[in-house]
């Protein structure tokens, strides 16, 4: 990456965010980058390499007119793109829904997918039904494209007694196996890796199933991502491996993650195809990530994708981004917002318009509403009620042992 | 019954495992076409495939994830990590996420693998392939930790630790993979003359969570696992009291019935481990005897232990538990 800015040079080189608060982030006004740039290679012939100027370049298919442009557009039918766009509205409205519950005490956390509502969107809309997703916490969308209710969902981040993992984990941890959704870990990364194994068992049975996975640009520090890399290059199992490049972990800018190129190139050294693609742009995610299904499904093994975007909200809910950034950085990103830049397109095709959208807008609000006030009836975190006592003890082990039974006992619940 | 070493019996049970069950693959670090370091994979590529047994690229961290992602997805796999020195990389695998994940998904989820690791002291291994780090382990809601001992034990533990539905970490004392041992590095007997050197070659198993009385005995109640059940036996041959010797096989869940039944009787306890004594697995089980026995104690429960240091190189003798420490102890619980 050649717009690496450090701190400092010497003694050590330490990587520096483009500006802190009370600056002015230039990104560079629009991307440079255009549609037309990159060809779309035959995922049946393409080697690693052929893909070097797509791990160093930008894919787009929407341009800066919100038109379908280039050999990457996937040509989708226009109710397709509809159905991604309520997706995305549903899970904007659901995490400010959610937001105003942990502001209120009714749970006690929650983590926003602000500004990368396309990312688990556009890329589960590619899959088929039966591929697995192993996600990050910022890719619980994918639960929006294979139909988990809401009520399900809030009733987990309450933790309460209808929450499917007991009152286990934290907000936004979730579980969902009818799904193929597989747990949310807080130690980031480890899913990576794991996504490797999934993916060898599928191909050892010979299920055809891919499974995808994503880790952010902080984490691909992490050894797990670079055991999860080194093993799809070995094994070359059905594995799409995705690195969300939203240019933060909570304050640690990218820069401080690698020492330049781009995230996606790392992925050339383990000779995986690799592309780097406009983590805003609904349609070349959709685009980039049926390429890697489509690669996958033929057999021929992993692709490795830099989903480049920006992270519009705070980390978390304890976090605060202006401390470290200045607080309308997201305003000048040149990907803009995923969700008005879906819908700009749709309006420009003709297939929508703002009617339609404050429509399905308000569609959506009320069933928010009602899913939440749904939830709530098997209680909040303010006033419960909770899983019982005795959830601690089980599922620990298949069959509860002596010394867990007696450790229940001993609590008297 | 064939006569077998314990690295045989080993491979026996997961050629009995590969037969039985197609879920199941086998993979770890030279553990392929070479068979594996200690040769207990040897010839299991060549029978069953290099897509059911292969070896790793040299990650253990790596190894034990790629494990995980499997069992999730319906496999049933077999790991190796090469020496339990280096089971460390996994740590955060095995954890906080093998150990956790039917836990943490409510059920929907598990992970129903094994890894197999050779540990402890004897071979001359130095710091990095001495250790015996079996309480890392114990100590870890979710995980079940077996420790063998003998040829037989190895292969009934180690069908059924695989054919558990819980993750488990399954020890293997490597100074006994080709023989007992007595406590005497010039002895160096082999299996063959060894009642637990018989092995049938079909399949059968041993049930985790039981402990095994080696030895029945009035005086003492001495409890060991892996290399030192042997070394064990021959303190209590020394000394010349009726002591009973258990082998506890399974460290996570424990059998605790078993011990406790043992002390009612005899009224004394030595406990010996080759791993460092603090937070020790016997420090574990001397605080849970004493809640359950306090009233049948003649004696303070006595642990000998590896100490609290780094494992050493040519000083190894001197480091693992002796029969002549380990009959001092004995000794003293009768003086009480």
């Amino acid at each position: 990456m050649t717009d690496r800015k450090t701190l400092i040079t010497s003694p050590y080189t330490l990587g520096a965010p483009p500006s802190r608060p009370g600056e002015t982030t230039d990104f560079g006004g629009k991307w440079k980058e255009q549609p037309e740039d990159l060809g779309r290679p035959d995922p049946a012939k393409c080697s690693a390499q052929d893909t070097a100027s797509h791990a160093s370049g930008l894919i787009r298919v929407l341009n800066d007119k919100g038109e379908a442009k280039g050999e990457w557009n996937p040509k989708l039918k226009s109710e397709t793109l509809i159905e991604g766009l309520e997706f995305m509205m549903r899970l904007r409205i659901f995490d400010d829904r959610m937001i105003k519950m942990q502001r209120t005490g009714k749970l006690s956390f929650y983590m926003r997918s602000l500004g990368e509502e396309a990312v688990a969107i556009a890329q589960t809309m590619a899959l088929q039904e039966q591929d697995w997703i192993f996600p990050s916490y910022r890719q619980p969308g994918a639960q929006f494209v294979r139909g988990r209710s809401m009520v399900s969902m809030i009733c987990h981040c309450i933790g309460n007694t209808e929450d499917n993992v007991k009152g286990r984990q934290m907000p936004v941890h979730y579980t969902w196996k009818e799904g193929r959704f597989i747990s949310i870990s807080s130690p980031v990364g480890t899913q990576f890796s794991q996504a490797v194994g999934v993916a060898m068992a599928s191909a050892y049975k010979g299920d055809d199933e891919v499974c995808i996975s994503w880790l952010g640009d902080g984490t691909s520090a992490q050894g797990d991502y670079h055991y999860a890399l080194n093993f799809a290059s070995t094994f070359k199992p059905p594995v799409i491996l995705n690195v969300v490049n939203n240019q933060w972990a909570i304050s640690t800018h990218r820069n401080l993650a690698t020492g330049g190129r781009t995230f996606a190139e790392r992925g050339l050294a383990y000779d995986i195809p690799s592309f780097r693609v406009d983590g805003n742009d609904f349609l070349a995610l959709y685009s980039v990530t049926k390429w890697a299904r489509d690669r996958a499904g033929a057999g021929l093994g992993p692709t490795h994708i830099e989903v480049y975007t920006y992270r519009t909200g705070p980390h978390s809910s304890s976090d605060d981004p202006s401390v470290y950034r200045p607080a309308d950085e997201f305003a000048s990103w040149p990907g803009g917002d995923p969700i008005e830049r879906l819908k700009e397109h749709l309006i420009n095709k003709g297939d929508w318009d703002d009617k339609k959208n404050a429509a399905l807008e308000k569609k959506i609000d009320a069933e928010v509403m009602s899913a939440y006030k749904e939830a709530c009836k098997f209680g909040d975190l303010a006033s419960g009620p909770y899983p019982p006592a005795s959830t601690i003890f089980t599922e620990v082990y298949e069959t509860v042992p002596w010394h867990i039974q007696e450790q229940r006992e001993e609590l008297g619940k | 019954m064939t006569k077998m070493n314990m690295i045989a019996s080993l491979n026996s049970a997961l050629r009995c495992q590969l037969e039985k069950d197609p879920n199941i693959v086998i993979f770890g670090e030279d553990i392929g076409y070479f068979g594996g370091v200690f040769r207990v994979t040897d010839g299991l590529q060549k029978d069953f495939g290099a897509h059911r047994v292969f070896d790793a690229p040299l990650a253990e961290g790596g190894i034990a994830a790629i494990a995980m992602g499997m069992s999730l997805n319906g496999l049933r796999p077999v790991a190796e990590i090469q020496f339990a020195d280096y089971i460390f990389p996994a740590y955060d695998q095995i954890v906080n996420e093998i150990a956790k994940i039917r836990h943490r998904s409510g059920g929907e989820f598990s992970a129903p693998l094994t890894i197999r690791t050779p540990a402890g002291g004897g071979i001359k291994g130095g710091h990095h392939h001495s250790q015996s780090p079996e309480s890392q382990f114990t100590h870890t809601p979710g995980l079940k930790v077996v420790y063998c001992s003998n040829p037989y034990n190895a292969k009934g533990l180690l069908t059924s630790a695989i054919e558990s539905n819980d993750p488990v970490i399954f020890f293997e004392p490597k100074r006994c993979y080709r023989g007992p041992f007595y406590g005497d590095p010039h002895d160096v007997p082999t299996w063959n003359d060894h009642p637990d050197g018989e092995v049938p070659d079909e399949y059968y198993s041993i049930p985790l969570e039981q402990a095994r009385i080696v030895r029945e005995g009035e005086a003492c109640t001495v409890i060991a696992w892996g290399t030192m059940v042997h070394v064990s036996e021959q303190a209590i041959k020394n000394s010349g009291i009726d002591c009973e010797l258990i082998d506890l096989q399974t460290l996570l869940p424990w059998d605790r019935d078993t011990v406790v039944n043992s002390i009612k009787k005899t009224g004394r306890c030595v406990i010996v481990h080759e791993a460092p004594k603090t937070s020790g697995f016997g420090a574990e089980m001397s605080a849970s005897i004493q809640e359950r026995c306090f009233y049948h104690l003649e004696a303070p429960i006595r642990r000998v232990t590896g100490w609290d240091t780094p494992f050493p190189h040519t000083t190894e003798w001197d480091y693992m538990p002796s029969p002549e420490r380990i009959e001092e102890a004995i000794k003293k619980t009768q003086e009480e």
